[in-house]
């Protein structure tokens, strides 16, 4: 296994992996305590609206996806902020037009369009050295906004009305971690693919709000949990030939089972010894 | 004279251009303990929120502290009605009791020593200072009512203002709740809603009823006009007499503790 590091593909396969993972962890912390994973999954999916402009017009993929990603995560930000009853189905109309357009765009762009698979299924194997240094450029800029705004973002997660009556601008804050959610996803879409971004996102982060009662640990936890999923994942895809994306979702996917169990197990421990020493109000 | 805690001046205030308070007038003094009663949509929530600055009023004038809620709010230490919370979420007795401090620090400030004395304080006064390192996805009903009292605290409020203290928890522990506040009452004013007519009554000083109108006299006792305009038909508690025997007792404050 140690000898697939010589080559320099897989060096940047690992760094792309490890770069994505510190993001998720931080990020994808707050989309599950928020339950906006749904929403998340719009502003992935619009992303790809994006990709197709970006293809139509000749420029850079990349800078397509981060746009329209950003106009995304306002949008659906807004809509799940101002309207109280279809939020949900506002939400998926836009995740449905984004993806449309994206498709329309590409039809009518001539020509080869060899990159368009590898939005929708991940290539961690062909990642460039001038996105590696996006993603850890866009790592820098998430780690300084929570830094700065831990217990702004803490308050409007836990409770926003009663952040609103401290007078913390809940609006504003909500819509900056909005885009920073748009900003990850597609960092993450080079390296698991668009349709599996969710999994990536939310599995370390739903694993690891089960075991630590903080959320800074909680964080940190779910940023190491997604490097050793990637990790793990590129190691199957590596050693089996199979698709490295849905490899690094398999291993997510069966550690987060096993995390469930975990649970119900320590739940039953704690049930058992509730029931010999009753606790005082 | 001296300043009002909250002054309300012809409130009319509701949803979508429909009101749900209609010329709502109350001044409340420093050092009250006030309840406000009524049925279930009859605006007690609807007032709470214009009093917190969540609601603009249609019409009308609130102000708290001598100043506009924006700037009065500050002062107020708001405890929610929702004891019910993600049992998932990742946090500590300690942290939510933190989160009193946000309107003292500003953005990208870090809190302090200062804020954690006043956390402290706020920990000890509701008896959840053993408790402040339990995540609070496994404390009870009634202690995460007291963790959120602390949390009101820790602002250092002059007033507190709580929705339904009690909505959620057993009537031993709701006892325990009512005796925190009149504890708390020595130092800050308190406004709290509820609709348990009966068990409030023992404890705060003046009571207002809300439906749609508020009817109020400044006085401790629930009249039988207040409750047949509030409830529009006569309760029971009323018919058997129970609010007044609770306030004779009210008068005599050895009485009282020895309850």
């Amino acid at each position: 296994m140690i000898e697939a590091l010589q080559y320099a593909f897989m060096r940047n396969a690992l760094l792309a992996g490890i770069l994505v993972s510190i993001a998720c962890g931080i990020i994808g912390t707050y989309v599950v305590v928020n339950r906006i994973v749904f929403l998340s999954g719009g502003i992935a999916h619009a992303a790809y609206g994006g990709i197709g402009l970006a293809y139509f017009l000749g420029l850079p993929p990349v800078w397509g996806a981060i746009g329209f990603s950003l106009l995304a995560s306002l949008g659906m930000g807004w809509a799940q902020r101002k309207t109280r009853q279809r939020a949900d189905t506002l939400i998926g109309v836009m995740w449905a037009i984004g993806m449309a357009f994206g498709i329309i765009l590409l039809d009518l762009t001539p020509g080869y369009k060899a990159d368009l698979m590898s939005y929708l299924f991940g290539s961690i194997l062909a990642v460039p050295t001038g996105d590696l240094i996006l993603m850890a450029v866009l790592d820098g800029l998430i780690l300084l906004v929570v830094l700065l705004l831990y217990k702004e973002l803490l308050a409007i997660s836990f409770d926003e009305t009663f952040a609103a009556v401290q007078n913390v601008p809940v609006d504003a804050l909500y819509l900056l971690l909005v885009c920073l959610i748009g900003l990850t996803v597609v960092m993450m879409m080079r390296v698991v693919g668009l349709i599996m971004v969710i999994a990536l996102l939310t599995i370390p982060a739903a694993i690891s709000v089960q075991w630590v009662p903080s959320l800074r640990r909680a964080m940190v936890l779910a940023a190491g949990l997604a490097i050793l999923f990637s990790v793990v994942g590129l190691g199957i895809s590596y050693a089996l030939n199979l698709t490295s994306g849905a490899s690094i979702i398999m291993v997510a996917g069966l550690a987060y089972l096993a995390s469930l169990v975990g649970v119900r197990w320590r739940a039953r421990k704690a049930a058992s010894r509730f029931a010999l020493t009753p606790l005082q109000e | 004279m001296a300043e009002h805690a909250i002054e309300i001046e012809h409130l009319w205030a509701g949803y979508d251009h429909e009101a749900v308070l209609e010329d709502v007038n109350l001044t409340v003094e420093e050092g009250d303990f006030l309840a406000l009663i009524g049925p279930n949509g009859g605006g007690k929530t609807t007032l709470l929120k214009v009093i917190l600055g969540l609601l603009e009023p249609m019409r009308g004038r609130v102000r708290l502290f001598g100043h506009d809620v924006r700037r009065g709010r500050r002062w107020v230490g708001y405890v929610p009605q929702r004891v019910e919370m993600d049992h998932e979420f990742p946090i500590r007795v300690w942290d939510v009791a933190m989160m009193g401090r946000l309107g003292q620090r500003g953005l990208f400030r870090r809190y302090g020593a200062q804020d954690e004395r006043a956390v402290e304080r706020a920990l000890r006064d509701v008896e959840m200072w053993d408790l402040r390192n339990r995540p609070m996805g496994e404390l009870s009903g009634g202690q995460k009512q007291r963790v959120y009292i602390a949390r009101a605290l820790a602002a250092e409020p002059r007033l507190l203002l709580l929705d339904e203290p009690t909505a959620s928890v057993d009537p031993q522990v709701r006892t325990h709740i009512y005796e925190l506040l009149r504890a708390l009452n020595e130092r800050v004013t308190i406004v709290l809603i509820s609709h348990d007519v009966g068990v409030i009554s023992a404890y705060v000083k003046t009571v207002g009823c809300l439906n749609r109108r508020l009817f109020y006299h400044g006085g401790g006792e629930i009249t039988e006009e207040m409750m047949e305009h509030a409830y529009q038909c006569p309760i029971d508690l009323i018919a058997h007499g129970l609010p007044h025997r609770v306030f004779a007792e009210h008068e005599d404050p050895t009485e009282r503790r020895a309850l």
